[in-house]
């Protein structure tokens, strides 16, 4: 799998694992968002909140999932802006929904 | 600064515009700065979900008080994640241009902002601002 030249630093690898911390820093982010969501009941604002929360989670899931894909090369190309404001913007959402919900 | 902040902010949505300047850095630091971004957005996902934690996992306290910590630390959090892309893209835009990386007095804030949250925990907990 390690092709002619090998980073001895593992920086590719370091990268690589740095994204599947973060998903699951989201994803129990996400868990709590719905863990909210039973907590405040039915109303329209919380499950609307929670369905949102969920997209974002997908969101990042899927932004995180192209990144460790290219995790693969041996010199990986430069995160793409789109990428980054992808994964903050994720956050951000998780937040505001949160907010709406905490009221 | 601010003009900085405009620039920066321009840069996020013009994706090509980064690689017009400058020579394409060593990989491994462009790996760095993201990974350094990444763990930006791990602390923005941590003050979410203290700010999620606070909300249901203290039922006890009054209404106010709860409320208030939660929404300070989301806000927190969502400040974490812009500026993790404001950042990270300033950082990128310097070492193509083999400048001096960018200085910020945001962790010096963030940290104060933890602080004082911390100190507010122990008020609470101390004097009892719990309703009913």
């Amino acid at each position: 799998m390690t092709g002619p030249v090998r980073d001895p630093g593992l920086q590719p690898e370091r990268t690589r694992l740095a994204w599947r911390r973060t998903t699951l820093a989201c994803t129990v982010v996400g868990l709590l968002a719905v863990r909210q969501g039973l907590y405040v009941g039915t109303s329209a604002v919380g499950v609307l909140a929670v369905a949102l929360s969920l997209l974002a989670w997908l969101g990042f899931l899927s932004a995180a999932h192209r990144r460790v894909s290219a995790m693969g090369a041996s010199e990986p190309a430069t995160l793409s802006p789109r990428l980054a404001v992808t994964a903050a913007g994720c956050t951000v959402a998780l937040a505001v929904f949160a907010a709406a919900t905490v009221f | 600064m601010s003009g900085d902040f405009v620039r920066g902010l321009r840069l996020w949505f013009a994706p090509g515009r980064i690689r017009e300047e400058g020579d394409t850095p060593d990989y491994r630091f462009s790996l760095a700065n993201e990974r350094t971004f990444l763990a930006w957005i791990r602390t923005a996902l941590a003050l979410i979900g203290g700010g999620f934690a606070v909300d249901q996992f203290l039922p006890g306290l009054a209404w106010g008080v709860r409320t208030g910590l939660a929404l300070g630390l989301l806000a927190a959090g969502v400040l974490c994640a812009l500026r993790a892309v404001n950042h990270w893209v300033r950082c990128e835009r310097a070492m193509r241009r083999g400048e001096d990386l960018p200085v910020s007095r945001f962790p010096a804030l963030i940290s104060l902002v933890v602080a004082v949250v911390a100190v507010a925990m122990v008020v609470v907990v101390l004097f009892g601002w719990e309703g009913r």
